[in-house]
């Protein structure tokens, strides 16, 4: 393999496992801080045992999303060097903005939260996790601003052999990173949502802290079922959107190979890149792809023969997790709204925590798939339309970057484990005693 | 003009860091051998606590900079020096996670790998920063293409290697005071006394760093052709003499304070010798990355100056409020409390 792969291996890898991490931090931060404020509030103790049992999964599930976020700022320079210095004036600027705007925020007010349980009042404590926790979701805000300039680049000149800032508030209202604000938080909070809800619905089904977890649920609950709903209707949108922007990316979304008026939907699709066709389409909705496309049966959907192969980003795997986005999409607010609807009997219900309980990993998968979709679906473009990834990759030797993503896998996977260890240690264990 | 304030800001910030990031790297590195029991090692690692997160991101803050306002020299930089960078990011995981992850679980031996991560996790940033700036100070060995033409092994000269050792003395010794003002008794007695064996020590190293640097490197004919400006050594060397008062008269806030003065005095007079350039080349001075063939648009660098001037005062003013919250000693007491490492 080339640098240019192990590159993208690299990346795909550590931007991966960061997002393990991040879209619990971005929603439990939420109901951990809403949890103290019901405490300082109505100085109600379930609500303050409720604060430290989730604010402790929250902290060492944060820790991982800190460190891994800054392989990530490196990787930029290290393996991706050439395109940090085609976008650097833009794509650098956002990554600036982020840091000392709402890393700092979110890295001192953390540290104040932890261990300030006996020094600070507790409005002044519970205003530090509310900190964190706006502090994350604005720095997710930076974050997807920049990604959004590879995904549609807006504000700048090709001046000086680089993209350089024209206008900062195209940059700042790039419509594309704010759909894929709401997308990506909506799901982070549906996230938080069942990961709350599964482990309450363990301790539910073992009958311990009764009070404690159906509390914790319904918190989890309400949260899940709100956002769940809200990331399937406004992912609609967000795809039409891609399907004017990327209209490629659309195209593999679907694995739609002609260019079609009346595009059909297939429920049964096995994409064959090798020949540019489908090895099997089955049960077609006529016009329905134009439908979701564009909202009218009758206009045009562009098909990946479109594009010259080598413009063409890969099919197979764009198509499958895009399918697994939406599958799972569809899953997680039927399941919300069945807890929901036996909300007030819960401990009768075994069944719902026990699909409860193994349904925490779903939105993980859901989220990853996303972006898999996002990402190898806007290749063979690092930033789209404008410069290729293969021109993007740092001047290094094979042999660095064979080195590093060995040991930065190896390091990942055993951090990892240790996380998931602990994580589900805390998890079992249960609150302290009131 | 604008190229000017961000290449000093750019100084600045990696400055900041490393009086902040500084002592807790020391610390780290200091806890095998100050850390005699595990309460010793508990305070060791509350003692930073409440602060190593956010020492931290001025790190992240400096490299954003670095790509924003310069993002030829961040591309340069990063790619070049990709293995050493790479290992200090390793570094930097294992430390973060080893803070974290020591106390959740009662096991020895479990403490004993995370303590293992903490030191090695703290040692190697600092060595691998020394070395990574007495390069940049001495110039990389850069082509027509700001393409790195060496290896690991060609950052291990003696003068990157002397770098590299002035670093971890200069962050021990910075981490030894802070312990000093968070820790008391027998600790603290053995924190204070390292630190007065090691100002010696320390006198010794810049000594010669100053020397080496004079022969290795161009930025002491940077500064003749502004004479005025080897001022900026003064503050350091000035630093030096006082830090050892301080130390004898155990005034161990001035003497943190000092200790600060001195990475700060060192890293903005190695910085300010490159000027106009940011990493120069070893191989011609044409190759070099200066302010100007690296800077981003007027536009950028406008927009971004104001942005840091209105919130870098702001983060400045909440983290100076978490340092005057987390001032008091490290007690038994707070060690039984939640959150504690």
């Amino acid at each position: 393999m080339d640098v240019l792969m192990l590159s993208r291996l690299q990346f795909a890898m550590a931007t991966m496992f960061h997002f393990i991490f991040v879209p619990l931090t971005l929603g439990l931060s939420i109901l951990v801080a809403i949890m103290e404020t019901k405490y300082v509030r109505t100085g109600d103790e379930t609500y303050k045992r409720m604060t430290k049992f989730w604010g402790k999964l929250f902290v060492i599930n944060f820790v991982l999303g800190v460190v891994t976020g800054i392989t990530l700022e490196f990787q930029f320079g290290t393996n991706w060097s050439r395109y940090s210095e085609y976008v650097g004036d833009i794509f650098g600027s956002l990554l600036a903005i982020e840091a000392t705007t709402s890393f700092f925020l979110e890295s001192t007010f953390l540290g104040a939260w932890i261990f300030g349980w006996n020094i600070l009042s507790p409005k002044m404590h519970a205003a530090c996790i509310w900190l964190v926790a706006i502090a994350s979701n604005l720095s997710a805000a930076w974050i997807l601003l920049a990604n959004a300039f590879m995904q549609n680049p807006v504000g700048y000149v090709l001046r000086n052999g680089r993209a350089e800032l024209d206008n900062f508030f195209h940059v700042l209202l790039n419509p594309f990173g704010w759909q894929q604000y709401v997308h990506t938080l909506s799901g982070a909070f549906t996230l938080a949502g069942f990961f709350v809800m599964g482990v309450s619905a363990y301790h539910l089904l073992k009958k311990q802290n009764i009070d404690f977890f159906t509390r914790s649920f319904k918190m989890g609950m309400v949260f899940a079922l709100v956002f769940s709903v809200l990331v399937a209707v406004q992912g609609h949108h967000h795809a039409q959107e891609v399907g004017k922007i990327q209209p490629a990316k659309l195209a593999a979304m679907e694995s739609l190979w002609e260019t079609h008026e009346n595009a059909p939907m297939y429920l049964l699709v096995v994409p064959d890149e090798k020949n540019e066709k489908n090895a099997i389409e089955l049960f077609g909705i006529p016009g329905a792809l134009s439908f979701l496309a564009h909202g009218s049966f009758n206009t045009s959907v562009q098909g990946l023969k479109d594009w010259p192969a080598d413009e063409r980003p890969p099919v197979m795997l764009t198509f499958l997790s895009f399918r697994a986005m939406v599958g799972l999409g569809t899953l997680l607010p039927i399941l919300c709204i069945w807890a929901f609807l036996r909300r007030n009997k819960l401990t009768e219900t075994p069944r719902l925590l026990k699909a409860m309980l193994f349904a925490i990993p779903l939105p993980y998968l859901a989220i990853e798939a996303g972006w898999v979709v996002a990402e190898v679906g806007r290749q063979p473009w690092i930033v789209y339309g404008l410069m290729k990834t293969a021109d993007a990759v740092s001047p290094i030797v094979t042999s660095q970057v064979a080195f590093s993503l060995v040991a930065l896998t190896l390091l990942y996977a055993l951090l990892g484990a240790v996380d998931i260890y602990l994580l589900f240690k805390f998890a079992k264990k249960g609150p302290a005693e009131a | 003009m604008l190229e000017t304030i961000w290449f000093l800001l750019w100084g600045v910030l990696w400055a900041v860091y490393f009086v902040l990031d500084g002592y807790d790297l020391g610390i780290g590195t200091l806890v095998p051998f100050l850390g005699k029991s595990d309460t010793d090692r508990r305070v060791m690692f509350n003692a930073m606590g409440p602060f190593w997160d956010g020492n931290e991101v001025w790190l992240i803050t400096a490299g954003g900079v670095t790509f924003a306002a310069f993002p030829k020299a961040y591309a340069v930089m990063f790619s070049g020096l990709y293995t050493p960078l790479m290992l200090l990011l390793f570094a930097l995981i294992v430390r973060g996670v080893s803070l974290e992850f020591r106390h959740q679980v009662d096991s020895p031996a479990w403490r004993k790998v995370w303590d293992w991560g903490a030191t090695i996790g703290s040692f190697v940033p600092a060595l691998l920063l020394g070395v990574a700036f007495a390069n940049i100070f001495m110039g990389l060995p850069l082509d027509e293409n700001g393409v790195f033409q060496g290896n690991l092994l060609t950052l291990l000269n003696p003068y990157g290697l002397a770098g590299g050792v002035l670093f971890v003395l200069l962050f021990v010794m910075h981490g030894a005071l802070w312990l000093t003002i968070k820790s008391e008794g027998d600790l603290q007695q053995r924190a204070a006394k390292l630190a007065r064996r090691l100002w010696p020590v320390l006198v010794a190293l810049i000594g010669a760093f100053v020397v080496l640097t004079a022969i290795y490197t161009n930025l002491l004919a940077n500064y003749l052709l502004n004479p005025l400006m080897l001022v900026l050594l003064v503050i350091p060397v000035l630093a030096l003499v006082l830090l050892r008062q301080q130390i004898g008269k155990e005034q161990w806030w001035s003497a943190w304070g000092l200790s600060a003065a001195i990475i700060a005095g060192l890293t903005l007079f190695g910085v300010v010798g490159l000027y106009p350039a940011l990493l120069p080349s070893s191989i011609s001075p044409d190759y070099s990355i200066t302010i100007t063939n690296a800077a981003s648009s007027t536009l950028t660098l406008s927009i971004m100056l104001g942005v840091t001037l209105v919130f870098i005062p702001i983060v400045a003013a909440y983290q100076f409020w978490l340092y005057r919250t987390f001032a008091h000693k490290v007690t038994e007491k707070e060690l039984a409390q939640d959150g504690a490492y």
